[in-house]
């Protein structure tokens, strides 16, 4: 099953690194990993997607936990919250392309952030499940470019990551 | 006043107690083995190669409860120490190893003798670090003994760039270390602890597996004192031997691959398992649906939490330091009015009798060639089972493992984890450093010992008397058991051709050595080279080829799946 993990970590040199090496010395999955600095900038915040059985994960978890550098660990999926992820597509925006182009950013509530005469460029936001819609909605000979930033979580209401 | 870089890691090493650091020098550590040279508080022990000092260095820390210390140059001396690092970090034992580095401003350009050291050990060790600034040597030491000797223990590295052991700074070391992102808990959960009595109380077949987390919290008492109370009977690990005395009459031998018949037999039947400090290895439960085609509650402590329910599922999970949680249920078994029920106690002991009586350890007593049990066997009388006894890797171990009645924790020292072949001299090194005047053997085998036979010279400048015991079959014995059991006879690469003449090669590094090839010589000889007690003595024992390692539980297979005599 899908899980998306979120931790805090301290922000130093080689501590990605050990969580990468963590997974593939283990033979995890990673299906996105994203990071950065919070608002506190000792502190990173890394949201991970992974699947794996309940073992699985609960090793993943325990196995993060051991790192030194990782303060805190919580598996998103054991309550409610909200993910979200960022893609830019840049697809072909000529004559022929130009309208429905624009149409269908309308719909998935893209934003065009660049044109020029032959491609638009569009901003997306969602989940990961729409932006692949979005992707499998429009004409795959359109598509030029895309980049992700992978998947970022947060939990609802109360439910907060702090040290 | 301002102090270098190099001049601080020595001041470190000192404010850690440190006596002995194992080491080898090179171009990127010159600094600080000039520091060496200037004082006389740290002693250097110069090995023969870097592979050498980090498993001195270990054996020194599992013989002593110390921190072991090694020091590699950068490169190739940090690649060599690797095999080392990797084989503390499988058996958690606490080690700082400091390698040098090159110069910062060289960093990733390509050179002379640069790898990425904190990357290449990344993987086999608790954490490591890199400094990059001289006012981070002291924190960082600090800090790396603090995280190698806590918690479930480890290796820790720290990488020097040359440069920064030349620039100076003022000295301050830290009182403590305090880490918001690690704080190792010690005592158990009060509540698991209760379920657990609870557990223990109403076993009707219950069995103590114990394993190296009884050594490294140094907690036999607590656990000679628990098995005792409850009349329980106790299987050791590899790792775990001599955790609780092998000579006890409740003591049912080691477990797993290679354990004993009723020590398998009793983990598979079993109604209440307790497991303490173990971590249900494939070589120690075998294939683990195996293992739960019978049915038993699990009770599992351990300081790890990664460790539990790991490879097996367990009932009881109880987070903590070994020995405080033994204290905490030792407390609560001994103010409760409730009992075991004896009576079925003494079914499952009069089971365990049968299980026994199977003999599962027997060998020809009477043969005509030198059976490798019997080597060890005499061993254990002549030391009076007071020997401290490294080994290397393969059937010999087994053997040492099997035989050697351990008694006392920190006696046995050996590779359980990583199974590195080269191990036994340098650890019996490091054991011998740091308990002059004890009795160290190294087990070992023809094959094992080649691997790191240039230590022979390290032997003689420090003047070890070490007693090296080489089951010489003229095969590697346990990959040959294997091709013989399971690859058809085929015995592919495993005959050891164009031996040395260890006999003369001990005395070319100016020991004694000596060859023994009647059964009738071994106990005299023995006696012999354990008389001579201020020399190196290496022992050449030509044992019987054909001669394997029983019981065995082959891989895949469960516990009482066991080839037997």
């Amino acid at each position: 099953m899908r899980h998306i993990i979120s931790l805090l970590m301290e922000n130093e040199a080689g501590a990605l690194s050990r969580v990468s090496g963590l997974f593939s010395a283990r033979g995890y999955n990673i299906e996105s990993l994203s990071v950065a600095p919070t608002e506190d900038p000792s502190l990173s915040r890394m949201t991970i997607v992974t699947s794996g059985s309940d073992d699985v994960i609960e090793q993943i978890i325990k196995q993060l936990n051991k790192l030194i550098e990782v303060i805190k660990v919580i598996d998103l999926n054991d309550g409610e919250h909200i993910e979200r992820e960022m893609m830019l597509v840049k697809v072909k925006a000529g004559e022929a392309e130009r309208e429905e182009a624009k149409r269908m950013a309308d719909i998935f509530r893209g934003r065009i952030i660049d044109v020029s005469d032959q491609s638009y460029t569009i901003e997306l936001t969602g989940t990961v499940a729409k932006l692949d819609a979005f992707l499998a909605a429009i004409d795959r000979n359109w598509i030029l470019e895309t980049v992700r930033t992978g998947a970022s979580g947060i939990g609802r209401g109360d439910r907060m990551l702090r040290i | 006043m301002e102090l270098t870089g190099a001049e601080i890691v020595l001041r470190c090493l000192q404010e850690e107690g440190v006596e002995h650091v194992f080491g080898y020098p090179g171009g990127a550590v010159l600094f600080i083995y000039d520091e060496f040279f200037k004082q006389d508080k740290v002693k250097h022990i110069l090995t023969r190669h870097e592979q050498g000092a980090v498993h001195a260095a270990d054996g020194y820390s599992r013989s002593t409860k110390k921190v072991g210390v090694a020091l590699v140059t950068s490169g190739p001396g940090a690649t060599n120490a690797v095999t080392g690092i990797a084989t503390a970090y499988m058996d958690s034992i606490p080690m700082v190893i400091i390698s040098g580095q090159v110069p910062t401003p060289a960093i990733g350009q390509d050179a002379f003798q640069e790898v990425d050291t904190v990357g290449i050990t990344r993987p086999c060790v608790k954490h490591n670090f890199l400094v990059k600034d001289v006012k981070d040597i002291a924190p960082t030491i600090k800090m790396a003994f603090y995280l190698a000797s806590t918690g479930r223990p480890g290796p820790v590295l720290v990488d020097i760039p040359k440069d920064i052991t030349q620039h100076k700074t003022e000295f301050v070391y830290p009182e403590s270390v305090s880490l918001r992102s690690y704080n190792p808990v010690t005592k158990g959960h009060p509540g698991q602890i209760r379920r657990a009595i609870q557990l223990i109380l109403e076993a009707k077949r219950p069995m103590v597996y114990a394993g190296g987390g009884v050594t490294l919290s140094n907690a036999a008492e607590e656990l000679a004192e628990f098995v005792r109370l409850m009349g329980f009977p106790c299987t050791n690990t590899l790792m775990g031997l001599g955790g609780y005395p092998a000579t006890d009459n409740q003591f049912l031998g080691m477990l797993g691959m290679h354990g004993t018949y009723e020590a398998n037999m009793a983990m598979q039947e079993c109604d209440v398992l307790i497991a303490i400090g173990a971590r249900f290895d494939d070589r120690v439960i075998g294939n683990p649906d195996h293992f739960f085609s019978s049915s038993r509650k699990i009770i599992h402590i351990d300081i790890d939490p990664s460790s539990i329910s790991k490879r097996v599922k367990v009932d009881v999970p109880i987070v903590g330091n070994v020995k405080d949680v033994l204290q905490e249920m030792l407390k609560a078994l001994n103010s409760s009015r409730e009992h075991v029920d004896s009576a079925a106690l003494d079914a499952w002991w009069k089971q365990i009798e049968e299980w026994r009586s199977r003999d599962c350890l027997k060998y020809d007593r009477k043969s005509a060639l030198i059976k490798p049990q019997m080597v060890v066997e005499k061993l254990f009388e002549v030391t009076g089972g007071d020997a401290f006894v490294t080994s290397d890797v393969g059937q010999h171990q087994m053997w040492a493992a099997q035989f050697y009645k351990f008694d006392k924790p920190r006696r046995w020292i050996n590779s359980g984890g990583l199974g590195t072949m080269g191990f036994g001299l340098p650890a019996a090194m490091g054991v011998q450093i740091a308990n002059p005047g004890a009795k160290v053997a190294c087990v070992t085998g023809e094959g094992s010992i080649q691997m790191c036979i240039q230590e022979l010279s390290t032997c003689k400048q420090y003047h070890l008397p070490i007693k090296v015991i080489a089951l010489n079959n003229r095969y590697l014995g346990m990959v040959r058991q294997w091709q013989e059991f399971f690859h058809g006879n085929r015995y592919s690469e495993s005959y050891m051709d164009a031996l040395p003449d260890f006999v003369k090669l001990a005395e070319a590094y100016g020991h004694i050595g000596m060859r023994i090839e009647k059964p009738e010589d071994v106990e005299g000889a023995l006696k012999e080279a354990f008389s001579l007690q201020d020399r190196f003595v290496f022992m050449d024992f030509v044992t019987d080829q054909t001669e394997n390692v029983f019981p065995m539980v082959p891989g895949g297979k469960g516990l009482n799946e066991m080839i037997l005599v």
